[in-house]
């Protein structure tokens, strides 16, 4: 089957520092791949080339098959790829309807912006995810960590993605948030929908995912799945860089 | 995603009568503020300040800067600043007095007071004005140079441009038609102000009425109706109130007697004339209503917005923040031709230090009508009633006769105070 993401022998370099180093992952439908690594090791900078925040200095991104190119952030989402970034990415002026269709405005039949449909839009998305958001009316300053994450996640969600990147999605939240963001996980996954989940957190992965790629200093240093190996096993690939040895 | 802090919201909750009209208190607060300001100079003055001869002047003499204010608050929301705002409006004066003065009748043979006229020269300052500001826009966004330094530079570029196009002389006198947008040369008189008046009123209440079915069709819950019905007052109370203002002043007889004459005609005794609405201020109602459009219902000004909220983010949503910058820019050298037309219709001639220092002004008043210069929050009614605040501080004291070095001193303690007062404000309301 041919897998919904292929990105091959990805680099990028800053100033000389090669941060994304011939690396080569992929992705299926309904599947969840989890990307590890420290700090620094290139899972965010790698990603950010397929989000198009980022453009890659050589190497080939497809997706289902078919070489794309992705020069921006709109080339991503005219893809279907959505991204819940570390620092979620809101205008913390803006209202959470405003944030949810910022670049993608529902507007009336004269191209004005339609408020009130977007709202009316942002409690329905909300209800299903976070029954308890109540503060439509507020700029986004004023939530707490898990409204604001949540907004993050509605935004993603909303627009029918096909590919969903979510980097550290549960950095900033609480256990039963994060309980809550597997869950959807799990959902999402069950739509078909491919994810990209970077994260320090190996206990996630192992739990989350189908399969892990590990990175370190820029490279993979291999993607294994994820009932092959042991936590340790695991460890060893982000600290050492070494692969598992099979028999 | 729960959390503990949203279950709690559910409780009733006593709502005081500003809550229930959704009315904004920092604008009551400034609306309040500009009413103390008013009443003590018209008690220091004895009863001189609220007549209605300088509220007609005061307003005159307002329209300038804040037309400017208006799109300055754009490239503030946009965490840029324009230092060159001034300037650009002298290039735009001198190439649009040239036009109507000398190219149009050299070249093109027509007499000045054609009816074209000020049709082409206005259109070519606009066009003169977007050209410009885009250029500015252009370097700030796609080259990364800072606005500051783009607009300090433009400051000297632009200032002696226009300077180097006339040769340093002052160009006069304008078109007749292109100078009825100076203010006192062109009011509608009595009739269509009242008119224009009824109009705007009648829409308010329209657009109050649609916008409260809109919230029901979505199932939001709405204002009660006496709440609306008391907005709808005070919205039609204070347009037919400033209508009937302007056009309790009168021409004064003399001029009145001039103007029959320069028809031929004897003056019937006893005839008085209202001056009304003068064009300038309905231009810049026009003008306020644009861009009040544009900022909170397209999607330029959603991203003007949630790029000066957080840059990154609309960058990462699919905003082109480049060209965004360009856009914002280029609306500024266009509210900048605008401006230049009331400024030199005003003058009825264009002089080399048209517009100077309005730069200060113009970012004066848009910051004390509350835009943050950190990005993100502003208001285009909040920068109009800062350039009212600021010329009626000035043209107060002038009345009360507070010597010239005394009245700058003062306008520069009001402007520092007022963003004190905005900061600590937004610190209590959690709003920062």
């Amino acid at each position: 089957m041919t897998p919904l993401v292929e990105m091959l022998d990805i680099s990028i370099a800053f100033g000389g520092v090669k941060a994304v180093d011939n690396v080569s992952v992929d992705l299926h439908a309904g599947e969840v791949v989890g990307l590890l690594g420290h700090n620094g090791a290139g899972k965010s900078t790698l990603i950010k080339i397929l989000s198009g925040a980022y453009p890659k200095d050589s190497g080939e991104i497809r997706i289902n098959g078919e070489a794309v190119e992705i020069h921006n952030p709109r080339d991503a989402r005219a893809l279907n790829i959505e991204t819940i970034y570390q620092t979620l990415a809101l205008a913390d002026n803006l209202d959470a309807a405003s944030n949810l269709f910022l670049g993608r405005e529902l507007t009336t039949a004269f191209g004005f912006v339609d408020d009130d449909a977007m709202e009316a839009e942002t409690r329905k998305i909300m209800g299903r995810l976070n029954p308890n958001f109540q503060k439509f009316k507020d700029p986004v300053k004023a939530l707490s960590g898990g409204q604001r994450q949540s907004v993050a996640i509605a935004r993603a969600v909303y627009f029918n993605a096909k590919i969903l990147i979510m980097d550290e999605p549960t950095a900033a939240l609480g256990p039963q948030e994060t309980k809550m963001v597997a869950e959807l996980i799990g959902e999402l996954k069950k739509q078909g929908i491919g994810i990209f989940l970077i994260s320090h957190d190996i206990h996630d992965v192992m739990d989350l995912c189908d399969r892990v790629s590990v990175m370190k200093n820029g490279q993979l240093v291999g993607t294994e799945k994820v009932e092959d190996v042991t936590d340790d096993e695991i460890l060893a690939m982000i600290i050492l860089g070494k692969r598992p040895e099979r028999t | 995603m729960t959390d503990a802090a949203d279950t709690g919201a559910a409780a009733p909750k006593r709502r005081s009568l500003i809550d229930t009209l959704e009315l904004d208190t920092r604008l009551l607060g400034m609306i309040g503020a500009f009413i103390i300001l008013c009443v003590t100079f018209d008690l220091v003055t004895d009863g001189r300040f609220l007549t209605p001869r300088n509220i007609f002047n005061l307003t005159i003499q307002t329209v300038s800067v804040a037309i400017m204010a208006t799109g300055m608050v754009f490239v503030i929301v946009c965490r840029h600043i324009d230092l060159s705002v001034g300037a650009l409006l002298a290039t735009c004066s001198a190439s649009m007095a040239m036009i109507q003065t000398s190219i149009l009748p050299q070249y093109f043979g027509m007499e000045l007071g054609g009816p074209m006229i000020w049709v082409i020269a206005a259109a070519s300052g606009i066009v003169v004005g977007g050209l410009i500001g885009a250029l500015q826009g252009w370097l700030v966004g796609y080259l990364t140079i800072p606005a500051f330094i783009v607009t300090l530079g433009g400051l000297l570029i632009w200032r002696n441009v226009g300077w180097y196009m006339t040769d340093g002389q002052t160009i006069g006198p304008l078109d007749p038609t292109f100078m009825m947008f100076g203010g006192t040369n062109g009011t509608l008189g009595a009739g269509a102000s009242w008119a224009i008046g009824a109009l705007a009123a009648a829409f308010c209440v329209y657009a109050i009425w649609q916008g409260r079915r809109r919230k029901q069709k979505h199932g939001f819950t709405v204002k009660p109706l006496w709440a609306e019905f008391a907005l709808g007052l005070i919205a039609v109370g204070a347009i037919m109130g400033f209508v009937a203002i302007l056009n309790s002043y009168e021409v004064p007889t003399r001029r009145l007697a001039r103007m029959f004459a320069a028809r031929g005609e004897e003056m019937p005794e006893g005839y008085t004339e209202a001056y009304g609405l003068p064009i300038s201020v309905l231009l810049l109602i026009i003008v306020a209503i644009v861009m009040t459009i544009i900022a909170q219902r397209t999607r330029l000004g959603r991203y003007i917005f949630a790029t000066g909220g957080n840059p990154d983010a609309a960058d990462l949503s699919g905003v082109n923040t480049r060209l965004l910058t360009v856009k914002i820019f280029a609306l500024v050298g266009v509210l900048c031709a605008i401006s230049a037309v009331v400024a030199s219709a005003r003058l009825i001639n264009h002089s080399n230090d048209i517009g100077t220092l309005d730069e200060l002004r113009v970012i004066a008043a848009a910051v004390i009508g509350g835009t943050a210069l950190s990005g993100g929050i502003g208001t285009i009614y909040g920068a109009i009633l800062g350039a009212l605040v600021m010329q009626s501080l000035q043209s107060g004291m002038a009345m009360v006769g507070v010597d010239a070095p005394l009245q700058n001193i003062v306008v520069g303690l009001v402007l520092v105070v007022a963003v004190l007062i905005d900061i600590i404000y937004r610190r209590r309301t959690g709003d920062a």
